[in-house]
């Protein structure tokens, strides 16, 4: 059974769609949405809709501090000015249905072995960034015994292995290699982000879980970021989140 | 799960038939596979459970990784594995040949004996490394010489792959590996540099030329600490018989820091397998260790050594390539010549590792049919080599960066596709004359069936016809030397 990982969509519709067309092409049978599927982007409505969809067929959706920002003024305070004005561009952007699904979100869902969270498993409604090995180990160990943590809300692909040593070290993963991770040891997958890459390469990231034969594979996908950051400036938002996918950081 | 089958009992589908090793990680087995896969097979099953280290799961683990993925002459053939919760176990190839181990009990060995060995480890240690794996504990009991001479690396669990998490990167405070083996870098911890495994090609080459251990077998952090500034015993020191050329190859795989190593293990082979294109420095001189000033400099250098951020090898590889020009030393043009040496120029710049091979292809010397052939063979394989070093003066290359070859074939392209592929060749240079020209039907042939055929990237240098006819006109040649207009098909 493989199981599609998507985090930070970002309204990156372009992005989204790369991504599942890329996962459709192989394999992918179940869905997860690992937060932040709005804000920066221009197309809340149009990636809504399509999570609604998988939503609707049993996919995960997690919470995200940026879907949180889009239903909740006061959640936005504390961003950063373009993320500010990005959220509130977005609130006045959807609709009723659309506010009550983005708020009816969960902060982390656990499914057998897995638990689903955007940030750290230690606060998943404080949306703590896991940037180290020690925040890593700490999410872990809230994760109630779980074997993988898969998550978002740090943009940069990495996944943190538990060894015999108590302290979990990361792996910056190559594109498309198959991970072996077996569930005697525990893992920690930061997947990347579909509508917002922040390491320097403009393609789409997402990650495939294939929880039969234990293996995970991270995904770069090339995308029509031109197109998004054209939206993106048409619709008046700042330029900085143009320029961002221009440059994949 | 500490017990361990017995013979004729059966693990998935897997006969088992002798207990050939017992060891502290485990208990390796010869197997006939249900299957069979076409050459014979061993199982290798790891010691886990309560009273074994724990850390053997980790090097089963990461054994089984590698080899699932790993492919190639160069290490055991992957046929599966068992279940971790169950029954774990390795199938691999059984590897038909002697372990290196056998000449080092012999040792010291004929230098030539030592370039061929070496020459098959280098190839095979580079083609891990092409493929992202390090194998972090080179040592004469980890390698098998096939009956046909290919080396094979086996025991694979303290390996790295740079696509996969490192198991083993925990144990970081600590040195993992053989300690008369190991690098600086991984007495440091260090498990990600390809060139770990030339220094330990070193110690093995010491080895096998002077029947002693460059830094012997300690065993405290102090003792293995020592060869981050402490150079070995000159190999010559130990037994004059070693050459000054294998010195200085043995020399420079001990080079306490990486970056003083050879760029690659292909560079290593194409060394040992031509040793008179060696350029002997005073480190292949030297009958003492070198003076206080360089070992605490070198000292300074260790003390302050950092782990630095990860490379892949093959990134490591593509800084220090082997690149081959093959000249046409009798029909050349200068203008060709030229914008040969313009792409080679680039391709040598800036202070990468790159190592340059200039080759030409003469026709086999019987051919020649004269009265005393081997005259006129050396005659003439001195007339290209002069050819070949005026070719290269304008890139003003340094020492140790470029050797000259003159091959023999009458088929050029075949003898430069061979030729690459025993000497892991990264990039053929060669002339191509434009369509059209006298000479187009020669070269078109020669240039398809170097393509075709070619193990690596080939480039094609191929002026247009307008630049050919001027500078034809004007240049009766390179170094005055009037084109040949012997057509021999093939002759580069």
């Amino acid at each position: 059974m493989k199981l599609a990982l998507f985090a930070d969509v970002h309204s990156n519709l372009e992005a989204l769609q790369a991504c599942l067309e890329h996962a459709r092409l192989g394999g992918a049978e179940e869905y997860a949405f690992l937060g932040d599927l709005v804000g920066y982007g221009a197309d809340p409505e149009a990636v809504l809709e399509i999570v609604e969809g998988h939503a609707r067929g049993g996919a995960v959706v997690v919470r995200g501090n940026h879907d949180e920002a889009a239903v909740d003024e006061r959640k936005a305070e504390g961003m950063n000015a373009a993320a500010d004005a990005a959220a509130a561009w977005t609130r006045r952007r959807l609709s009723a249905r659309q506010r009550d699904f983005l708020a009816g979100l969960p902060f982390t869902v656990r499914r057998d072995e897995v638990l689903f969270v955007h940030g750290s498993a230690a606060s998943p409604d404080q949306f703590a960034y896991v940037t180290d090995p020690r925040a890593a180990g700490i999410s872990l160990q809230a994760a109630g015994g779980a074997s993988y943590v898969f998550c978002g809300h740090v943009h940069e692909p990495v996944l943190y292995y538990l060894g015999a040593a108590s302290r979990p070290l990361p792996f910056r993963p190559v594109p498309g290699v198959a991970i072996p991770v077996p569930r005697h040891r525990r893992w920690l997958a930061i997947v990347g982000s579909v509508g917002q890459p922040r390491d320097g390469n403009t393609a789409a990231a997402y990650a495939m879980a294939d929880l039969e034969r234990r293996t995970l594979t991270f995904h770069r996908v090339p995308y029509d970021w031109s197109g998004a950051a054209g939206k993106i400036l048409a619709a008046g938002l700042p330029e900085r989140l143009a320029v961002r996918l221009r440059k994949g950081e | 799960m500490a017990s361990f089958p017995q013979v004729g009992e059966r693990i998935d589908g897997y006969l088992i038939e002798e207990r050939i090793h017992s060891g502290g990680m485990g208990v390796i087995y010869r197997v006939t596979p249900d299957v069979d896969p076409g050459f014979p097979v061993a199982m290798k099953i790891p010691r886990l459970g309560y009273g074994e280290p724990g850390e053997t799961i980790t090097t089963y683990e990461q054994e089984q990784t590698v080899m699932s993925v790993l492919h190639g002459p160069h290490a055991p053939r992957y046929v599966g594995a068992g279940d971790l919760a169950t029954q774990p176990y390795l199938a691999l190839e059984y590897v038909e040949g002697t372990l290196l181990r056998e000449w080092v009990a012999r040792a010291p060995v004929a230098p030539e004996e030592v370039a061929r060995l070496g020459a098959a480890l280098a190839t095979a240690l580079h083609g891990l490394h092409q493929q992202e794996v390090i194998h972090l504990d080179v040592k004469p009991s980890n390698v098998i010489i096939r009956p046909g001479g290919e080396a094979v690396l086996i025991d694979f669990g303290l390996a790295n792959h740079a696509h996969y998490p490192d198991l083993l990167a925990e144990e970081i405070q600590r040195p993992v590996g053989s300690a008369p083996y190991i690098s600086p870098e991984q007495v440091l911890g260090i498990r990600t540099d390809p060139r770990s495994d030339i220094f330990s090609l070193g110690v093995v080459l010491y080895e096998l030329a002077t029947g002693g251990l460059p830094f012997g077998s300690p065993t405290s952090p102090s003792g293995l600490r020592r060869r981050l500034h402490q150079e070995p015993i000159p190999p010559r020191a130990r037994n004059p018989a070693v050459p000054e050329w294998l010195q200085e190859v043995i020399l420079r795989c001990l080079e306490p820091d990486a970056e003083r190593r050879y760029g690659s293990a292909a560079q290593v082979a194409f060394d040992l397998s031509h040793p008179d294109q060696v350029t002997v420095t005073d480190r292949g001189r030297r009958l003492r260790r070198a003076g206080m000033a360089t070992r605490f400099r070198r000292w300074v250098k260790a003390a302050g050594m950092e782990p630095s951020s990860r490379v892949r090898p093959s990134a490591h590889l593509a800084s220090a390539p082997i690149v081959l020009a093959a000249v046409a030393t009798r029909h050349g043009n200068e203008r060709l010549f030229q914008l040969q040496r313009d792409v080679i120029g680039k391709l040598m710049a800036g202070d990468s590792q790159v190592r340059l091979a200039v080759v030409t292809v003469i026709p086999p010397s019987s051919i020649a049919g004269a009265e005393s052939e081997e005259d006129i063979a050396t005659t003439q394989r001195i007339k290209h080599l002069v050819l070949l070093k005026h070719w290269a003066e304008p890139l003003q290359l340094p020492l140790g960066k470029v050797s000259f070859h003159v091959l023999e074939g009458s088929d050029a392209a075949a003898t430069l596709v061979d030729y690459a592929r025993v000497n892991g060749v990264d990039h053929i240079v060669t002339g191509s004359a434009p369509p059209g020209l006298p000479l187009a039907t020669v070269w078109g042939t020669f240039a398809t069936k170097l393509v075709g055929e070619a193990p690596c990237t080939v480039t094609l240098i191929r002026p247009s016809a307008a630049q050919v006819a001027s500078a034809s006109a004007a240049d009766p040649g390179p170094a005055g030397h009037p084109p040949d207009d012997d057509l021999s098909p093939g002759v580069v």
